[in-house]
């Protein structure tokens, strides 16, 4: 065994961490660093910028205008962007739907929706949750009906993250009632510009809005716009839900959040000390850190011994990156003591003498960061996952 | 012993129910505790005239309790209806206002007068020591007060502070009229307000001059209040993820059905009746000479099972619960920030740490 990155990965990360000097905008990643939410416009000049250089895509094969990276290039790149202060990108185009096109889609699809995807033309949502189906996903009920050469579509979807930004949702819909609830399931892609189509605000935990409500009524899209086959969406939201691998663990953000824990800790006082030397709150620090250390190596060594599609590998590391975040954000907040208390955190933005600009939305972001171990299949859910597989190694 | 609450506590606690019920509706919760000044004057008005207040203070203090257990009754209450009000405040009011003997403990008990209770600063939380707030004297208890208070708990409502500073090197207590100093509101993140004060050579009249003993018995008081309203708060957040996992339904069963999700259930309720004892056991022993110690013990406690309960709350209940929408979210928010008010948990588990070899 050898732990130490090669020359060859070394050189690579040098080159990350350059390009990222040079061409990361220093106004985002001041925004990042403060922890203000990044914006459309911003996220798109981000995103053009790693287009560009051909960085976008970090899953995708060459072929497709991807990195073509190996997964300890793409743990690298993650955490030099996220030390670096780069916003995270969109995910649902990137890492969702473009992996499921690459592996599913039409060459005609293909052609038309990956570049406009890299290109920023198309801002994706994902519509798979409905009021009704949330861990349950195979019990939807949003309806797709063949009609000529048209689906028309009716039913709800919810919890759709950013769809306020998107013009585009990947849908799954109910195109058959017959036999298992998981057969008559479709994926369809879904312009949010057909008439027919109603989005509202969802209002969250701590004030903001990052998801929404989608209401479909008569909504007509095209059958072109099927991907895969007819009653055979399950498979697909399957390999989707599993994809996203490398970003699932967060090990590059967690590093980064707890560079902001331990210095809230070093400018807070208590008792007439640094936070960080008072030994319970530093006992609690020293002991995320180590979770963070081994979770490093769980990742790598769990994505180097993955070969093709995702396997409950993925489980385990949503799980334990959740709650090392989770953690991470707890203690943030708590380091704050009565000054993690002010809403909106503007309240007291540049009122340096009671919190640091990025620390002043530690308790909003903890409340909010409550969802990591709720969506994308929620913790209890993985563990199923894991349970199946365990048992299933058992006989 | 006896674990049932006196008739006339009983009492207390089905008009405060009553007054909250009409008053401080969860759905229409937002219009004061997201908008200055973070209180309702018909709320408070109700509040006192019910004798909430007077609950609170003793009959030499010109109330009619004042006993641990009338503190925990009133804000038990307080808890179960979210209310915002800024009520701990005044009771911190109360309890220094009759240790000081002073004459303005009346208008407190009665609720005409408004007050907050400013110690915190920017840099020393949960502790008197060393406060940077200072006063000189004038003479005949006149004194102009400078520095800044942080976070300061119901201010933007309150017609009066009381203010820690520094007098000859020993923490005094002053009064302060709100209209002299100058006020940063703002609303918190569980709801309610409070502000950052500056004193600029604002005039103020001392109330008692070596202050420690006298804030940190209303201290405990609060601290005790607080785990009083998390008790609350907690029977309401397992009552409603009860109901949640009977009528939530996944795979065709109702979430409650799944053995991952009973267990858990089952240990928060465990927790929440451990947090209920420690609390009973710290209003006994409120003003007694163990009493600190059992009052750190109790805050150490619920901050652990607050966060613990809010937590699983909103995990149990899956995405809807992470929704301003849905009333959980802020009940969540309101049991986690209380262990940001009057000594978080390893704060007052110092306290009980320094005693273990007594
Ligand atoms: C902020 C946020 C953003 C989201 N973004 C999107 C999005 O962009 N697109 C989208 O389609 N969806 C999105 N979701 C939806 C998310 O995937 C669902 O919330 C999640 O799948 C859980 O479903 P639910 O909320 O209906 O909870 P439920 O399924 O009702 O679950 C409630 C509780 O029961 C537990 N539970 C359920 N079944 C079992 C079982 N068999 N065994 C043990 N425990 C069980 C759950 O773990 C949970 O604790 C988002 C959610 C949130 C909160």
């Amino acid at each position: 065994m050898n732990f130490e990155f090669s020359p060859e990965e070394r050189a690579f990360q040098a080159e990350v961490e350059r390009f990222l000097a040079d061409h990361l905008p220093r106004d985002i990643a001041e925004k990042v660093h403060r922890g203000e939410s990044i914006g459309k416009a911003d996220t798109e000049r981000w995103q053009a910028i790693l287009n560009d250089k051909g960085w976008l895509a970090l899953t995708w094969p060459t072929a497709f205008g991807g990195t073509g990276w190996d997964p300890v290039q793409q743990y690298l790149y993650d955490e030099a962007a996220w030390r670096a202060g780069a916003p995270r990108t969109i995910p649902f185009g990137l890492n969702m739907l473009g992996p499921v096109l690459i592996a599913f889609g039409t060459p005609e699809q293909q052609g038309h929706y990956l570049p406009r995807i890299l290109n920023g033309d198309d801002w994706w949502c994902q519509g798979y949750s409905e009021p009704g189906a949330g861990s349950d996903l195979a019990s939807l009920r949003t309806r797709a009906d063949r009609d000529g050469d048209h689906y028309v579509i009716n039913g709800q979807k919810t919890w759709t993250t950013l769809g306020q930004h998107a013009n585009k949702i990947f849908c799954l819909v109910r195109t058959s009632s017959e036999g298992k609830p998981q057969e008559g399931i479709s994926f369809v892609l879904v312009d949010l510009d057909t008439p027919g189509i109603e989005m509202r605000p969802i209002k969250l935990i701590e004030g903001g809005h990052e998801v929404n409500e989608v209401f479909f009524t008569d909504v007509r899209v095209p059958v072109a716009n099927l991907v895969g086959e007819e009653n055979k969406g399950w498979t697909i939201a399957k390999f989707l839900l599993g994809h996203e691998r490398t970003g699932i663990a967060g090990v590059g953000l967690s590093r980064q959040t707890l560079v902001k824990l331990k210095e809230v800790a070093a400018s807070s006082r208590r008792n007439g000390r640094a936070l960080i030397d008072d030994p319970l709150f530093a006992a609690r620090i020293a002991e995320v850190e180590i979770d963070l250390a081994a979770m490093m190596i769980t990742n790598l060594r769990m994505l180097s011994q993955a070969q093709g599609s995702p396997g409950p590998e993925a489980s385990m590391l949503k799980i334990k990156g959740t709650v090392i975040h989770q953690t991470l954000n707890d203690l943030a907040r708590r380091a704050l003591g009565p000054a993690a208390a002010p809403f909106p955190a503007e309240a007291l933005a540049g009122n340096h003498a009671l919190v640091d600009d990025t620390q002043a939305r530690n308790a909003a972001r903890y409340f909010n960061n409550r969802k990591l171990s709720i969506f994308g299949g929620s913790n209890e859910i993985q563990r199923n996952i894991l349970t199946k597989m365990t048992q299933g190694a058992r006989r | 012993m006896n674990f049932e609450a006196t008739e006339e506590r009983r009492m207390i606690s089905d008009a405060l129910d009553r007054l909250l019920a009409e008053h401080c509706d969860v759905a229409k919760r937002d219009d004061t505790a997201f908008n200055a000044p973070y209180s309702n004057a018909a709320t408070w008005q109700a509040l006192s005239e019910m004798g909430a207040f007077a609950a609170l203070a003793t009959e030499e203090a010109g109330g009619l309790g004042g006993h641990g257990f009338d503190i925990t009754t009133v804000f038990e209450r307080l808890g179960r209806a979210l209310c915002c009000e800024p009520v701990l405040p005044q009771l911190l009011a109360i309890q220094l206002l009759s240790s000081a003997g002073s004459d303005r403990a009346e208008a407190a008990v009665t609720g005409n007068a408004r007050y907050a209770v400013a110690i915190d600063e920017p840099d020393t939380w949960f502790e008197l020591e060393p406060l940077q707030a200072r006063a000189t004297s004038h003479g005949d208890g006149e004194a102009t007060l400078n520095g800044r208070k942080s976070v300061v708990y119901g201010a933007p409502a309150a017609t009066d502070l009381l203010v820690a500073a520094q007098l000859d090197g020993r923490t005094a207590l002053f009064a302060v009229d709100a209209s002299a100093v100058e006020l940063h509101g703002y609303a918190l993140i569980d709801g309610g307000g409070a502000a950052e004060v500056y004193l600029r050579d604002t005039p103020a009249t001392l109330l008692i001059a070596d202050a420690e003993t006298a804030l940190h018995a209303a201290l405990d008081a609060g601290a005790l209040a607080l785990c009083a309203e998390a008790v609350g708060i907690m029977d309401v957040l397992r009552d409603t993820t009860l109901e949640y996992l009977g009528t939530r339904k996944q795979f065709g069963v109702p979430i409650g059905a799944f053995q991952a999700l009973q267990h858990r259930f089952v240990d928060l309720s465990i927790e929440i009746e451990q947090s209920r004892s420690i609390t009973q056991l710290a209003a006994d022993r409120l003003a007694k000479a163990d009493g600190s110690r059992t009052v750190s013990m109790a805050k150490n406690l619920i901050g652990r099972t607050g966060q613990l309960v809010a937590e699983e709350a909103i995990q149990m209940h899956g995405g809807i619960a992470m929704t301003w929408e849905y009333s959980v979210s802020h009940y969540a928010k309101r049991l986690t920030m209380l262990d940001h008010q009057l000594g978080d948990r390893d704060q007052h588990l110092y306290r009980v740490m320094a005693g273990l070899r007594d």
